[in-house]
């Protein structure tokens, strides 16, 4: 295909990114390095008949111009991502040489809202990915033993929870594991504590949250290592029974390499998905407790204040974590790009 | 293939099919637990008194006279005008599928075609764009939208999903035109064909299997998106999702938790529906990235 040709065909999609992905990308960057301007104050001397008095007002005219001339506020470097609600790097500093253990550092750090979002996400991301993987996997081993018959209706079913909005599916779960929902009060049962609530503790919340997540992304993993049974090689397991393999030594020793190339495909896209979990947060009502990098954008943004400056920060940092867990990735298809070429 | 040797012994299927049914409960009983209580009091869809009422529905027959009753849904769609919403969502969700696929479909057809180095970059960010959180690019829009006056209109959010739709559809297309053989349209250029024509007369022909499969994901986006949708659309011109999670915040305070039951299950129908006549293509489209990618 010639240049000019390829040009033309691929001048709608590029401009579509170039102006709502690549653009905004650097509006992002502009806004996390600057802060909107504060008031413009003026002195201004009220005499009344009681004597004069120096009161300090907003000089609206002189604020507006100043904001119309340069919406995107005052320059500040990098402030932001060293201020409290980021990266926090004096209190950071204090708690490192207050604290005398480990411990009590980490303790620390989870007062600072950025740090408790990072430990969310990360554990998030890194208990839902692997626990869904395996559960994925068995379900395809299963189905796959399963009679042609029951097969059509058990994929149908096992979609479901990865079609519906992320949003309504939490709050699908939510209302049955509320304390009134049937889950909520079968599980005050079985603790025998009528009081137990979900909803109350650190833990409980975040052990919800990840149910939920490997509840809504297993079927994703189910449906590509399915696939990818389809394409077992046959000879390869009968000789490993020959060789007297018993069924979980065929799984793991024949099947799993097998399917290794899907899990790591698998393991990519839910690293990227759940990383930005969010959704979820707010079906389940669970700010108190857990909050993700995704949801403290949101956070935000939302509101009557809008902070822009704020979320742009946040919304720096979560794109570095982004990159930080995809560059082995990009690493590896740039070494096949440059051995291909 | 089922050879004498590779049958399961009895405890194996039994304990195969256990843990299958299992799964099968914990996927779809919650739908049909949320589809029943819909149709019911909050008082009987919550247990509070005692769980069986929510089977046989005796504080909704003590307050409507029947087991079932239809307000919530009444509340949802006239009260709180839930039609609204589902209208917006229905305009946003077609124009988005019609125009990421119309320009996914040239672009992934140039990209399957061209042999060039940049090709390779410009997959490799879009690859970097399909990474990052949509809601990462969030607040590079605000600013700019406010002052051309143009958020909280549903084009504007039209454009933008489809934006952030096009690296997912490049990837998928673009793996789609590359198992159609070159062949094909190279005939049909030595014939006196003009690329473009190649591509309209050739191509287009027989590319709709791949292009319903991406235009399927398409829509699954548009309709399930929440982080762009609730920060650009001014409360009148909500869809469906955010118009949910509005419901949140005012029905927890007023009772009407079963409003918003009953909107949740009304979105949830559509997908069930989607489902149920695309399964097949919604696996191979899920699939045939994972094989290509």
């Amino acid at each position: 295909m010639k240049h000019s040709t390829f040009f033309w065909f691929f001048l709608p999609t590029g401009l579509a990114m170039l102006l709502f992905i690549a653009f905004p990308l650097v509006s992002v960057v502009l806004q996390s390095v600057h802060t909107p301007h504060e008031a413009v104050l003026v002195e201004v001397e009220n005499c009344g008949p009681f004597g004069c008095k120096k009161v300090t007002t907003i000089d609206q005219d002189a604020t507006r111009e100043l904001r119309n001339s340069e919406p995107l506020g005052k320059f500040v470097g990098l402030d932001i991502y060293f201020d409290r609600g980021h990266l926090a790097i004096t209190e950071v500093k204090t708690a490192w040489i207050t604290s005398e253990s480990w411990s009590g550092f980490f303790n620390k750090l989870g007062n600072l809202p950025f740090y408790r979002a990072i430990a969310f996400t990360l554990t998030f991301t890194f208990t839902v990915t692997p626990i869904l993987i395996i559960l994925g996997l068995t379900i395809a081993l299963g189905v796959n033993a399963l009679s042609e018959r029951v097969k059509g209706l058990v994929i149908f079913v096992s979609l479901l929870p990865m079609i519906v909005t992320p949003l309504i599916g939490s709050l699908i779960l939510f209302w049955m594991i509320d304390s009134r929902g049937i889950l909520g009060t079968a599980i005050q049962w079985l603790a025998a504590d009528p009081d137990l609530s979900l909803k109350a503790s650190t833990g409980l919340t975040w052990l919800m949250l990840i149910i939920y997540g490997v509840w809504h992304s297993a079927p994703f993993a189910f449906v590509v290592f399915y696939a990818g049974l389809q394409t077992l090689p046959m000879d390869q397991i009968e000789s490993a029974r020959i060789d007297g393999a018993s069924r979980w030594e065929q799984v793991r020793y024949v099947i799993v390499p097998h399917l290794m190339p899907l899990i790591m495909f698998v393991a990519l896209i839910q690293l990227m998905d759940n990383f930005r979990v969010f959704e979820p947060i707010v079906g389940f009502n669970a700010e108190a407790h857990a909050q993700s990098l995704s949801w403290i954008i949101f956070n935000d943004l939302g509101g009557e204040t809008r902070q822009l400056s704020a979320a742009a920060t946040s919304s720096m940092l979560t794109i570095f974590g982004v990159a930080i867990l995809l560059s082995p990735v990009l690493w590896r298809t740039w070494q096949d790009f440059k051995g291909k070429s | 293939m089922s050879s004498v040797a590779n049958r399961y012994p009895v405890h194996l299927k039994v304990l195969i099919y256990g843990f299958i049914t299992l799964w099968v409960i914990l996927a779809a009983f919650p739908f049909f637990w949320t589809l029943w209580g819909s149709f019911k009091v909050e008082l009987d869809f919550f247990s509070i008194a005692d769980w069986t009422n929510a089977l046989t529905g005796r504080n909704t027959s003590d307050t409507y006279g029947a087991s079932f009753t239809d307000a919530g849904y009444v509340g949802a769609w006239i009260q709180e005008e839930f039609w609204r919403a589902v209208i917006n969502t229905a305009i946003v969700c077609f124009f988005v599928v019609c125009t990421s696929l119309t320009i996914g479909t040239l672009g992934g057809y140039a990209l399957s075609r061209s042999g060039f180095r940049y090709t390779f970059w410009l997959l490799i960010t879009a690859l970097i764009f399909r990474a990052m959180p949509p809601i990462t690019l969030v607040s590079g829009y605000l600013l700019p939208f406010f002052e051309w006056n143009v958020w909280g209109i549903l084009p504007t959010t039209i454009i933008v999903l489809v934006a952030i739709n096009q690296p997912f559809t490049l990837w998928m297309l673009h793996s789609f035109f590359q198992s159609i053989p070159k062949d094909l349209d190279e005939s049909a250029k030595v014939d006196g064909c003009s690329q473009f024509q190649a591509f309209r007369f050739v191509i287009i022909p027989v590319m709709w299997p791949g292009v319903i499969t991406t235009g399927l994901f398409s829509f699954l986006l548009a309709y399930n998106d929440f982080a762009v949708t609730s920060m650009l659309l001014s409360d009148e011109n909500r869809t469906m999702v955010p118009k949910i999670a509005a419901f949140l915040g005012t029905t927890y305070t007023e009772g009407n938790v079963m409003f918003a039951v009953a909107a949740v299950v009304s979105a949830t129908a559509p997908l069930f529906i989607l489902v149920m006549f695309f399964q097949r293509r919604i696996v191979s489209g899920l699939t045939a990235g994972a094989v290509k990618g």
